[in-house]
């Protein structure tokens, strides 16, 4: 059974339709990327599964169907989702905006050890504990991004663009950690992106999705070696 | 010097009060970036139900908090059933929809109680101590009372982890969704805990300006301009404002005597304490919008 399986899903904001069709699946345990230009429904198609937009079709997270659940309870199931633009928590501290992350959690051992994971991955989080959340860098923000989804205790992480306006060493270095992320934590992944040899390199499997609608899908191998794909999106 | 000390202790005693209302004020704020007008009526209200317990033979430190509880639930209430159906409406409905709980409020604890003035005993005990040629049991039991209070939200709200969501949701109520923290159940709460805020400075500020319904129109006023001065955005800086204020206001009437008395001419004195007051929350808000301790939103672009 997929972890993650999309049928049909239409997303509108307003009167406006955003999504038309979009179906796909998650295997669990990989990481799985979306791709497409500017506008193509990417970051809407996450929002959907999160029940931040209006929808209709089906969602099936592990066979239950969750399309119309409240964000509070989908995220409760285990669906961690690291948001677009970061979504920090400005005036909290790093340790409070981790803390909070954890709100929901009642088992408070392993809580700890949750932290401690957290900052065995990002150690400059470590250092940094202390400090308003909102005066971290941009890179420090993404990785507090990704922790605080991690301290959701996930199976499912989505991540809206990760490598957004950040520098391309930062960049390799957060998809690193994402990788070990997804073997060491077993955390399955969908991945969104708008560097696609970057997302293809780490992805099993890739979804391209124009205006709203899946147009193509794939191993990732199998998609970057697509003429078209390479032409409007590889940029070779 | 004697009177200058003893209009500064007194300044303290009625800022804890103001400090109360612009906390409650400010707690609203911060989650829904309202001002709730009612605030003041709401803490009238429970300042009656106060002086009915205590008719009825009961303690007022038993009544206290019974009514602080029943505050909590009906700003939940008032929250849930009013307030969240105009989650998204435009800001105009929501002031008008203040000004009606404003009016039902005030209305209701006339009918219920009537509109003649009526005491209130002060429930610390008349007792003299060093300093008290400057100032009274009930001020200085205000100004713990306040304190004790303001310590126990400081506490909550930086060391349980329910007080951590709350700031949470107030600050980015999306995050605080993708995190599942209940964000309008946050809100709700936060109703409760500022209502029950105002209660206590409703039943504390009674035996000093009399119960009657229209006893915290000034003092609300007074709130408002101590969470300005403070910063809206700032609870810390709401307490200060309301100490701020309190203290101002008696020192501009200090002032104004002494001038007078000194060369005759008369420019200020208790009449105008309010307006001078007001004044001086206007020239700060001009030069620092924010407030003296207000965060300044600072947008990455």
């Amino acid at each position: 059974m997929a972890l993650l399986e999309v049928k049909n899903l239409k997303a509108f904001y307003n009167q406006t339709q955003a999504l038309h069709d979009v179906s796909f699946a998650l295997e669990e345990g990989g990481i799985t990327t979306l791709l497409g230009a500017n506008g193509a429904g990417k970051t809407t198609t996450l929002r959907a599964l999160c029940g931040m937009v209006r929808t209709e079709g089906s969602i099936l997270f592990e066979g239950r169907e969750i399309r119309g659940w409240a964000t509070e309870d989908i995220v409760r199931l285990g669906v961690g989702h690291v948001p677009e633009g970061r979504g920090t928590f400005v005036n909290l501290s790093v340790d409070e905006n981790l803390r909070a992350a954890a709100y929901t959690r009642t088992d408070k051992a392993q809580v700890a050890r949750d932290l401690d994971m957290v900052f065995t991955y990002f150690p400059i989080l470590g250092k940094r504990i202390k400090q308003q959340a909102g005066t971290l860098s941009g890179g420090e923000q993404q990785m507090l991004a990704i922790s605080r989804a991690l301290m959701l205790k996930p199976r499912l992480m989505l991540l809206d663009e990760p490598s957004f306006g950040l520098a391309p060493l930062i960049v390799q270095e957060i998809f690193r950690i994402m990788r070990r992320i997804n073997q060491e934590s077993k955390v399955s992944m969908l991945l969104v992106e708008q560097n696609a040899a970057l997302a293809l390199d780490l992805a099993k499997h890739a979804y391209v999705l124009e205006t709203g609608s899946v147009v193509m899908s794939g191993a990732s191998e199998v998609v970057k070696s697509d003429e078209a794909i390479r032409k409007s999106y590889l940029g070779y | 010097m004697e009177q200058f000390i003893q209009q500064v202790a007194s300044g303290l005693a009625n800022g804890a009060i103001y400090a109360c209302l612009a906390l409650a004020l400010v707690m609203i704020f911060v989650s829904t970036d309202h001002i709730n007008f009612a605030q003041g009526e709401l803490a009238m209200f429970s300042a009656f139900l106060v002086w009915q317990m205590t008719e009825w033979g009961f303690n007022f430190w038993i009544a206290l908090p019974v009514v602080c509880c029943f505050s909590f639930l009906l700003g939940v209430t008032i929250e849930r059933v009013v307030l969240r159906p105009l989650h998204s409406a435009p800001v105009l409905s929501i002031v008008v929809v203040f000004i009606g709980l404003l009016a039902i409020f005030h209305s209701m604890a006339g009918s219920i109680w009537g509109h003649t003035i009526k005491q209130f005993a002060s429930p610390f005990p008349k007792m003299t101590f060093a300093g008290s040629g400057y100032i009274g049991p009930h001020q200085i039991g205000m100004i713990i009372v306040t304190l004790v209070l303001l310590f126990a939200l400081f506490a909550f709200f930086r060391y349980t982890p329910i007080g951590l969501a709350m700031r949470a949701a107030a600050q980015n109520p999306v995050s605080a969704r993708l995190v599942g923290i209940r964000v309008d159940l946050m809100l709700a709460l936060g109703w409760g805990l500022a209502a029950a805020v105002g209660a206590v400075a409703g039943a504390l500020v009674a035996p000093v300006v009399f119960l009657e319904p229209n006893m915290m129109a000034s003092i609300l006023l007074y709130g408002f301009a101590g969470a300005l001065v403070g910063g809206i955005s700032s609870p810390g800086g709401a307490v200060a404002g309301g100490f701020i204020v309190g203290v101002l206001e008696n020192l501009v009437g200090y002032f104004g005597n002494m001038l007078e008395k000194s060369t005759g001419i008369y420019i200020v004195g208790n009449g105008e304490k309010l307006m001078v007051a007001l004044i001086i929350v206007i020239t700060v808000l001009t030069l620092k919008p924010s407030g003296l301790f207000g965060h300044v939103t600072v947008k990455r672009v």
